[in-house]
């Protein structure tokens, strides 16, 4: 039990309008995860869904009845905030009884759910500390719990990896992901970074200007984006736009090539430009290449390949990994 | 900020400021002497410092003369009820006003605070003749009310800088988590703003026991708090320096005693929750 | 930022605030505006009908009117400067480090916990005394005629009564305003070269004037009211008659309802007139 479905929801904050009227469909147990730039929506859609904001227009509906106006409470839906949003005054224990005390649940089950949550979670040592004297990943855990143990009928996450370290953040990111499993519930999670949506999400929702710019599998995304804004927002690194004689000579009026699908050679290839810097990463080299008309395009290469500063080289694209893109920016 | 400083300086700075706080306080540290002089060392010349003969008589005899006790009793009841009272209706305007502003928030805000200017002999006559009409003429209750409604917009002030300082996002987590507003204002929000609270409580409870127009106005015998107590000695038994002295301890003993216990609350409350 | 729902329930939660100061400042005041209509007088025949804008008239006619708005200002005014610079330098003083700071700042916020009858009484009697006070003492000492404070220096007697109790009031926000001050940018300034009264001009004073603004506004509300201190000094003798004061006894003493009514009325102007310029600062002032 876990399906939303947002039907022409739009949220204004006064005469601006944050989100135009859209619709989209969250299958039960599915992890969705809305991304896109700051400032896109991706939030306050994700607040509109909680009921911690009013729809101007449209209607949500959570297990198929309409939850427009229903109170955050009613909802049956658990958050985890960026911040953690923790009780400061209150024991790990006590935190995530909260919402068990809210609902007026028996204290024993509640402190069997508890207790389930904390060895989860890897929690049961620190029940008795207040937030306050936890690390960061321990606060983000005690956060899931007080979500988990409401069985709620849906997870919301915003950007709750975003306030930790680059080694904890990937951590996380696993455990996050095996819960989705265990519990197979229902999860939206908000992020502004895509490797996080690439990694996590059965569904991602490419969020712009408060549009929806698509929705898709990671794949999907990744290889048959709609339009230029989602191929260069999915992907690491950026795919490389180029316009001019090559995108005319392939009927487009740009083209966009993904930096791992570049050839480089030493002697022959559609584009000759100088090797800028090069990262050697051992597995892969990134190579910045400034070609001849001064733009710059970014080449993953194999780990191997050895390019000097300055040195003179040839890049062909893969033709069938061309995305061409119309003068309106989407894909033809 | 530590930077080494040379401890000719620091001893420097020691001596300037312990002057400076001695001074200050000197006036109150002479009259706590003082009550415990006869009247004949209270005016002696040159004045004793600290070789004089103890005594409590002073204190006997103001206590005989006044009833204390009934002041004291007066002067609790009215600031402790007061603040109380301002507090329960406070806490939630402030929630509103911190958590759900609106455009009109600040108007209300310094709307509110700007009650407070009218000045009180303006409305004297008024107050006292409704008072008349409605038995709370010389009666704590009628002190209370009036009491708390001049610190209102004070403790709102105060309660909303305080407020304003917690994260939304965790009251927004209670709502999540099935609290009702009522609940999440006595399980998270009050919970977590304790400190602003105190020092709200405490400094109302300093002004509100401190205020001498209204309960020098409104009162009389039955009703009258510490600060009549002490307005009856202004003359001419003020001339019996040593039992004013006593009257006066007595009736700002408590405050201080009370401010010794809970300095940092009150720095804080003392700074009207403005400054951080 | 927050639903319909939440916005009903602020609505109502402000509600008994609002209501409760709106009746607590519109009632009173509307029966002082119909009294100062009126020729009332409780003690010599009660209310004895119309009387237009005789009340008014007679009221700012008076021979003590301008001078005890003069007084109103002269003390509001004296008190905020004393104490606005004398706490600036007490708070830079126990900025700096030395021992037993947290006895020095007890010592210097403790005149705030006397109430007004209180320090009136004492300073009156046993400092300001002609005859007996401690400063007749000292001025005999050196040989000095012991000054008749409360009748010859009326008014600075009663700025320094004041501004003792206020004190500690400005010295603490404006200390804590110091000690938020970011001390890498006086160092900064220090390498720059700057000396201290530059240091003080350029990032000090700036950097107070959020605390300074406050406490202008808050003394204010107080000071425009100040009764106990003038109450028990001189009760209104000598030049220290406020507007208040002067109101206070056309009611009370003279039992002219009407007059003080009419004079209760200018004073809630003047309040008014004070009140819109300090919230036109403080009002941007808050927002930083």
């Amino acid at each position: 039990m876990g399906s939303i479905t947002l039907k022409k929801v739009s949220k204004s904050f006064g005469d601006v309008e944050v989100i135009p009227p859209l619709d989209l469909e969250i299958n039960d147990g599915e992890f969705v995860v809305f991304v896109g730039p700051s400032g896109c929506g991706k939030s306050t859609l994700l607040r509109l869904i909680a009921g911690l904001e009013d729809l101007t227009s449209g209607a949500i509906e959570i297990d198929g009845s309409d939850a427009t106006d229903a109170t955050p409470a009613k909802r049956g839906l658990a958050m985890v905030f960026q911040s953690y949003a923790l009780y400061p005054h209150m024991s790990v224990r006590k935190n995530i009884n909260f919402p068990l005390k809210m609902a007026g649940m028996d204290p024993a089950e509640a402190n069997k759910r508890i207790d389930a949550a904390a060895k989860v979670l890897n929690l049961t040592d620190y029940l008795d500390r207040r937030p306050g004297q936890l690390s960061g990943g321990q606060r983000q855990r005690v956060a899931i719990g007080r979500a988990i143990v409401r069985e709620p009928s849906a997870f919301l996450f915003d950007e709750p990896l975003s306030n930790l370290d680059a080694a904890l953040r990937v951590n996380m990111r696993l455990e996050i992901c095996d819960l989705h499993k265990t519990l197979a519930t229902t999860m939206i999670y908000v992020t502004h970074d895509q490797v996080e949506a690439m990694t996590m999400a059965d569904k991602i929702v490419v969020l712009h200007d408060g549009y929806i710019e698509q929705v898709g599998s990671p794949l999907e995304l990744y290889e048959s984006p709609v339009n230029k804004f989602v191929a260069g927002f999915i992907g690491s690194p950026k795919m490389n736009f180029v316009s001019g004689a090559s995108a005319k000579k392939r009927d487009a009026d740009s083209i966009g090539i993904r930096p791992e699908h570049l050839t480089v050679s030493a002697d022959a290839g559609e584009w000759e430009g100088i090797v800028g810097v090069s990262e050697h990463l051992g597995s892969d080299t990134f190579l910045h290449v400034k070609l001849s008309d001064g733009s710059m395009i970014n080449v993953r290469a194999s780990g191997e390949l050895k390019a000097a500063y300055g040195q003179k080289i040839f890049l062909s694209p893969q033709e069938d990994k061309v995305h061409r893109f119309d003068a309106q920016g989407l894909t033809i | 900020m530590a930077r080494a400083v040379t401890n000719n300086r620091k001893a420097l700075n020691t001596a300037i400021a312990w002057s400076i706080g001695l001074v200050i306080f000197f006036p109150i540290l002479w009259t706590i002497l003082t009550s415990f002089k006869t009247e004949a060392q209270a005016i002696s010349n040159p004045p004793v410092f600290l070789f004089f003969d103890w005594t409590l008589e002073n204190y006997a005899v103001v206590q005989e003369r006044s009833n204390y006790m009934r002041f004291l009793w007066n002067s609790v009841f009215i600031a402790g009820g007061s603040t109380i009272l301002g507090l329960i209706i406070a806490v939630p305007a402030a929630w509103s006003m911190a958590f759900v502003p609106s455009r009109r928030t600040k108007d209300i805000l310094l709307w509110m605070l700007s009650t407070k200017m009218l000045p009180a002999v303006g409305v004297l006559y008024p107050i006292y003749l409704l008072f008349i009409k409605m038995g709370l003429l010389d009666t704590r209750l009628g002190l209370t009310i009036v009491l708390m409604l001049i610190n209102l917009p004070i403790i709102i002030w105060m309660l909303y800088t305080y407020f304003k300082e917690i994260p939304g996002e965790i009251l927004e987590a209670a709502r999540m988590d099935g609290a009702s507003l009522p609940k999440e204002i006595i399980y998270v929000l009050t919970p977590m703003a304790v400190p602003g609270i105190a020092s709200t409580l405490l400094l109302n409870f300093i002004l509100a026991w401190n205020e001498a127009f209204w309960t020098l106005n409104l009162t009389a015998a039955k009703a009258a708090p510490l600060t009549a107590f002490i307005a009856s000695y202004s003359s001419p038994e003020g001339l019996f320096y040593a039992k004013l002295s006593a009257a006066s301890t007595m009736a700002i003993a408590p405050i201080l005693i009370m401010g010794w216990f809970s300095q940092k609350q009150l720095v804080r409350g003392l700074t009207f929750g403005a400054v951080k | 930022m927050a639903t319909q729902q939440s916005r009903s329930a602020a609505r109502l939660m402000m509600a008994p605030a609002v209501i409760l100061l709106l009746g607590w400042m519109l009632v009173p005041l509307t029966m002082t505006l119909w009294f100062s209509f009126r020729k009332y007088l409780p003690l010599r025949g009660g209310d004895l009908g119309w009387a237009g804008f005789d009340n008014y008239t007679r009221f700012i006619g008076s021979s003590a009117f301008w001078p005890s708005v003069q007084a109103t200002l002269v003390i509001v005014g004296g008190v905020l400067i004393i104490t606005i610079v004398l706490g600036i330098i007490l708070a830079l003083l126990l900025d700096q480090p030395m021992w037993g700071q947290g006895i020095v700042r007890i010592l210097v916020i403790a005149p705030f916990f006397v109430m007004p009858t209180v320090s009136a009484l004492v300073w009156k009697n046993m400092f300001m005394d002609p005859v007996n006070g401690l400063f007749a003492y000292v001025w005999k000492f050196f040989g000095a005629t012991p000054v008749e404070w409360l009748s010859q220096a009326s008014m600075q007697s009663i700025v320094m009564i004041v501004s003792w109790q206020w004190l500690p009031f400005a010295t603490l926000i404006l200390l804590t305003a110091v000690q938020s001050l970011d001390s890498e940018q006086l160092e900064a300034a220090e390498m720059d070269g700057a000396s201290f009264m530059s240091r003080f001009w350029y990032l000090i004073l700036p950097h107070l004037a959020r605390a300074i603004t406050i406490v202008v506004l808050i003394q204010t509300i107080f000071l425009l009211s100040i009764f106990a201190e003038i109450f028990v000094t001189t009760g209104g003798a000598f030049g220290t008659k406020t507007l208040s004061y002067l109101i206070f006894q056309r009611v009370l003493e003279s039992q002219n309802v009407g007059l003080g009514s009419a004079g209760g009325v200018y004073a809630i102007i003047l309040a008014n007139i004070v009140a819109i310029f300090l919230m036109r600062i403080v009002g941007k002032n808050l927002d930083a």
